[in-house]
């Protein structure tokens, strides 16, 4: 009979089970720092795309990855009107600002997309605005000249006929002083500015504009088609995972016991119905019954989870306890609590359970990831919730874009190290358990 | 100081009866296949009748497979009684349920033959002692500590409050027996019933126990039934002492009595397989009987020790049982055709 | 009679490695068992008999020590003889065990028969139908009726199982039989006609008997000579008639005090206080803090002094330096 107490200190001894403490640790500290730098409702929010990624680049890798093979790939580069020098020219009627946008241009590699985003400020008359682009060498080249709107997003790289003007796409063109017509033109590194000429018909018309130059990489996880930055997703699937995973494990193990101990006092036929609608849920494949409520009904997380523990707790978890406890039924301090006085359900949740709770510690710490990968697969199957951003998601969306064949390892492999970080972590510290609760498995 | 109250008055009308009147029990246990085939039926007790006066200490004597254990269950509201009376104090206790069982429990402490397994091992034992006081609503808890505490003296465990939170597994079969009977006098019983209570003890310990016990009887005026198959330990112990075989009473008498003066053969049996330590046992064999313990599916008819009695009479021990006649308490009898 | 010395024992030492240090079961013990003789070694729960048992069949657990000492059996040493031939010559083949509760440990799967004809197929390299005529023959000596060879243990009832485990201790016909608890969980009756049985072997073949038990009535019942175990040492050994009629150490006398009787006026009185812990024993004598005539000497341990003609105690008060304080 181990104590609690002594138990855990004795987890001590196996390195194993620290080291999927530690795993474990780091997933819960990784969790709690996901929930409060991005509430639930913001991570929501973000999710869903949109304007927020707008200065992120598309499917762009990991950062480091690239520093470690050496690269020197292109980060996003942001420069704000707000922040550059801006000179006036008053032109009677009019006005004519020059707003000078810098950038530093250090990398090998070139940029993945240029936007310019405009906002105009004006009552009634539109601005006019001329862009043009200076390079290093004092190169002029003119990009454009328009009205602008409110609101304007100007897609530099995917402007035709700059293309065509500059003989290669204008995000390379831009950035080299190769002649048109050269293959692997290489970067001219150095500070590059976009001048923006704006004329303003009205006293408080005003232009913001933002130069975004998007790099090939970003951040530590990278970003996905829709420009969402993957750490959000990583990150905020740890919790949801963790969460999913626990509560699954806890609600079924410990309502599987509880059910199985009265199955147990009662005898009789409270116990041949339990058995028997064990025995027909055993069989009943849990996974396409999934697939089948989130195909016909709803994939939210909630109902899933509530699916999942009441299917799994008519398990073979049943059988076991119930062989477990029916020897303790017969043990002579539970006579002793009946001749005392004590009823059936104080029996039960009293003397029966906590005997067996030990042995159930390690089934319910091998079982999280059971459940963690459970709801990754549902996810995967493209019937994970559909507001939360969750490991099984990213995957989905890496499956459903065909990131392998477009060569996005990233956007597989994080996600997939994460599931298989959780396991690990997990089934050490369960096996250990094992070993410790269990002591006839102790030479092992 | 005495921590029990004896129980009230009686709720029948003679103020002379007995605190536990047993008669014609019964307790038949029926066996199944299956869940519902029937294939047989244990009379594990098989027209019992005794009385036990409050402050009273009995002995039951009887091997395994005798059926003391059933008597016991059945006294103590565990088992339903097939047929027969068994009253405490006036109340049926084969008819009892839910809160009046319940009652009924608190008035009856019972101290078991394994004292390891009568407590939980996951609990300490301030714990284990605190279960009967919960469940029978003694509040507060500084109330219930003291009753803990002043128990835990009593049995001689001290100090309580370091024993008091050690776990089973940490005491002697003997400390961990004390427990038990603390915990049996928890709730101010009138009566208890101890079932082997020192048979899986040591011998060198089983002495203190048994003094716990007497001592522990004598100062609250229990009555107490002591079940045991050892006839060496009842002397000093009780006041009568009762053989049980095959499921009945075969002799009742007071101790001395019954050791001195055995009137059933079975008892003779038993007093002559037993002996006190002397060397010169080693050089003789022991007489006993041939044959084995009764069956209680199939007992024999009539006289159930008849096929293992070297005093048995064809055509009369065979066929019809002896009457039980053991109202009111006789002074010694025994259910035997040779003694009518 | 007793004939010529059989087992000897001396300065017998048995240590267990636990987290807490070595516990030393046994410590120190000198024992003798001559042919045709019943020695009864008794004792409390925890005084180290159970390990003295395990010991002269070297059926140790493995985090037991080595035991140190000497082991002779016929003046030949058997403790230091190698696990192999002390298993095809010693095992089972002169000193057979019949182990605590061992009629709960028969095998349910397999007819008793055949388990009680085991060692000799195994000990014996005997084939199959001499083996099973020689397993009946044991269940005669015992007292089993022969068809219930062809049973399954849970058929017979406990005095009976616990026959057909004598009957394997019996079947290889051995010199010596340890008896560790034989009748602890029996009933009375089949207490009585199990200790009948070892009374008649022990008459008809000559077999030692070594009888390690807590039960001081049931021990008188075939002990020739005792040997009173506490604390890992022996106190005491002595013929029956003097260790049951006039023991000499303070505790023997206590212990008999403390039998309940049939037969006796005076109610039997405990002994109180408890056996010292072996993993860290006293220094003096084991038993001064419970002993009722325990004086300054005590605190040195006293050596097993000679009392009378094969009769030794362990205690200062029977030195020839003058005991008493």
């Amino acid at each position: 009979m181990i104590r609690w107490r002594d138990g855990l200190t004795q987890v001590r001894r196996y390195p194993s089970a620290v080291a999927g403490l530690l795993i474990i640790a780091m997933l819960i500290a990784t969790a709690i720092y996901a929930v409060t730098a991005i509430p639930y409702s913001e991570a929501q929010k973000l999710w869903r795309g949109g304007d927020a990624w707008q200065d992120l680049p598309v499917n762009a890798s990991p950062a480091w990855t690239d520093r470690l093979l050496g690269g020197d790939a292109p980060r996003t580069i942001t420069v704000s009107s707000e922040d550059a020098p801006t000179e006036r020219q008053d032109l009677g009627a009019a006005r004519l600002e020059t707003t000078t946008l810098e950038v530093d241009f250090p990398y090998d590699g070139f940029p993945s997309e240029i936007n310019l985003f405009l906002e105009a400020e004006f009552e009634q008359g539109q601005p006019f605005t001329r862009v043009h682009w200076r390079t290093p060498d004092g190169e002029e080249i003119p990009i454009d000249a328009r009205r602008v709107g409110e609101r304007e997003r100007f897609s530099i790289s995917q402007d035709r006929q700059l293309e065509s003007r500059l003989g290669r796409a204008p995000q390379v063109g831009l950035f080299t002083d190769a002649e048109p017509g050269t293959p692997d033109p290489t970067v001219r590194t150095g500070t590059y500015e976009l001048v923006i000429e704006t004329v303003h018909f009205e006293e408080s018309a005003r232009l913001h504009a933002e130069l975004v130059v998007y790099g090939q990489v970003h951040g530590a996880f990278g970003t996905d088609h829709q420009r969402r930055d993957l750490a959000v997703a990583l990150l905020w699937g740890t919790p949801v995972a963790l969460a999913f995973g626990l509560l699954a494990a806890v609600g079924t193990t410990v309502t599987t016991l509880i059910i199985a101990a009265t199955g147990v006092w009662y005898g009789g036929w409270v116990d041949a119905t339990i058995q028997r609608l064990t025995e027909v849920n055993i069989i009943l494949p849990l996974l396409p019954i999934l697939v089948m409520i989130g195909t016909l009904y709803s994939t939210s997380i909630w109902l899933m989870l509530g699916v999942v523990v009441v299917l799994g707790i008519f398990s073979a978890g049943i059988k076991m306890y119930r062989s477990m406890l029916l020897p303790i039924r017969e043990a002579p301090y539970i006579e002793a609590a009946r001749a005392y006085g004590a009823g059936g359900g104080r029996i039960i949740l009293r003397y029966m359970v906590p005997r067996i709770l030990p042995v159930l510690i390690p089934t319910f710490v091998t079982l999280i990831p059971t459940y963690v990968f459970l709801e990754a697969s549902l996810a995967v199957l493209g019937l994970g919730d559909p507001v939360l951003p969750t490991w099984g998601k990213v995957l989905h969306d890496a499956q459903a874009q065909s990131a392998l064949y477009h060569g996005f390892y990233y956007w597989v492999l994080s996600p997939a190290a994460l599931l298989m970080l959780t396991g690990l972590g997990f089934a050490m510290l369960g096996f250990a358990l094992d070993r410790i609760f269990n002591p006839r498995l102790r030479n092992l | 100081m005495s921590l029990h109250s004896p129980i009230a008055a009686h709720t029948t009308g003679s103020t002379d009866e007995a605190l536990l009147c047993v008669d014609g029990l019964h307790t038949h246990f029926e066996l199944r296949q299956w869940g519902f085939l029937r294939t047989g039926t244990v009379r594990a007790v098989d027209g019992v009748a005794f009385s036990l006066d409050a402050g009273e200490a009995i002995a039951v004597v009887g091997e395994s497979g005798c059926g003391k254990s059933s008597l016991a269950r059945t006294l103590l509201g565990l088992h339903r009684p097939t047929a027969g009376s068994a009253r405490f104090a006036g109340t049926e206790v084969g008819e009892l349920n839910g809160a009046a069982l319940k009652t009924y429990r608190a008035q009856v402490g019972y101290v078991q033959q394994d004292p390891y397994g009568a407590l939980p091992p996951f609990m300490e034992v301030q714990r284990i002692l605190a279960e009967p006081l919960i469940i029978h609503g003694v509040r507060p808890r500084a109330e219930r500590w003291r009753r803990i505490e002043a128990a835990l003296e009593e049995v001689g465990l001290s100090p309580a409050a370091e024993v008091a939170g050690k776990f089973p597994h940490q005491l002697s079969g003997g400390q961990q027996q004390r427990v038990v009977i603390a915990r049996a006098l928890l709730l101010r019983p009138a009566m208890i019933i101890a079932d082997e209570p020192v048979s899986m003890l040591d011998a060198s310990v089983r002495v203190e126990i048994l003094n716990l016990l007497h001592r522990v009887q004598q100062e609250h005026d229990l009555a107490l039934l002591y079940i045991t198959h050892d006839l060496s330990t009842v002397r000093h112990y009780v006041d009568r002492a009762m053989v049980m075989y095959g499921g009945r009473i075969v002799e009742q008498a007071p101790v001395d009595a019954l050791l001195q003066r055995p009137q059933h053969p079975y008892t003779e049996a038993l007093l002559s397989a037993l002996g006190d330590p002397d060397a010169a046992n080693a050089g003789r064999p022991r007489p006993v009987p041939g044959g084995e313990a009764p069956s209680l599916i199939q007992p024999p008819t009539g006289c159930r020790y008849h096929p293992r009695c070297p005093h048995a009479m064809a055509g009369r021990c065979e066929l019809d049982p002896p009457p039980p006649d053991f109202r009111p308490r006789p002074e010694h009898r025994a259910a035997c055709w040779l003694r009518e | 009679m007793a004939g010529a010395p059989l087992l000897e024992i001396e300065n017998l030492r048995l240590g267990y490695a636990t987290e807490r240090g070595t516990l030393w079961a046994v410590d120190g013990v000198n024992l003798e068992v001559r042919r045709n003789e019943a020695l009864a070694v008794l004792g409390e729960s925890g005084c180290g008999k159970s390990s003295l048992a395990r010991t002269l069949l070297r059926t140790l657990p493995r985090n037991a020590h080595a035991p140190s000492g000497q082991m002779r059996l016929d003046g030949r040493d058997v403790l230091g003889l190698p696990e192999e031939r002390f298993r095809r010559e010693v095992r089972w083949v002169r000193i057979a065990l019949v182990m605590q509760a061992a009629m709960n440990a028969l095998n349910p799967v397999v007819r008793v028969g055949e388990q009680v004809a085991e060692p000799l197929r195994v000990h014996h390299r005997l084939g199959r139908r001499e083996a099973h005529r020689r397993a009946g023959a044991a269940f005669e000596e015992v007292g089993i009726a022969t068809d219930f060879l062809r049973r399954y243990p849970h058929e017979l009832s406990g005095g009976m199982r616990q026959r057909a485990v004598l009957a394997m201790a019996l079947v290889t016909e051995p010199d010596l039989v340890v008896l560790d608890e034989p009748t602890s969980a029996l009933d009375v009756l089949t207490q009585a006609s199990i200790m009948n049985v070892l009374k008649r072997i022990k008459a008809q073949r000559g077999v030692s008997f070594v009888l390690i038990t807590h039960d001081i009535a049931t021990s008188s019942e075939l002990a020739d000579r005792v040997a009173l175990m506490y604390a890992g040492q022996v106190v005491e050994t002595a013929s029956a008639e003097a260790f049951f009629g006039h023991p000499a150490h303070p505790y023997s006398r206590l212990l008999m005090d403390s039998v309940p009787r049939l037969h006796q006026e005076q109610p039997p009185r405990a002994i109180p206080g408890r056996p010292p812990s072996l993993l860290e024993p006293p220094t003096g004598c084991r038993f001064a803090e419970r002993c009722p005539k325990a004086y300054e000497r005590c605190s040195e341990p006293p050596p097993e002094v000679a009392y009378d003609t094969r009769h030794r105690v362990r205690c200062w008060l029977h030195h020839r330096s003058g005991g008493g304080p």
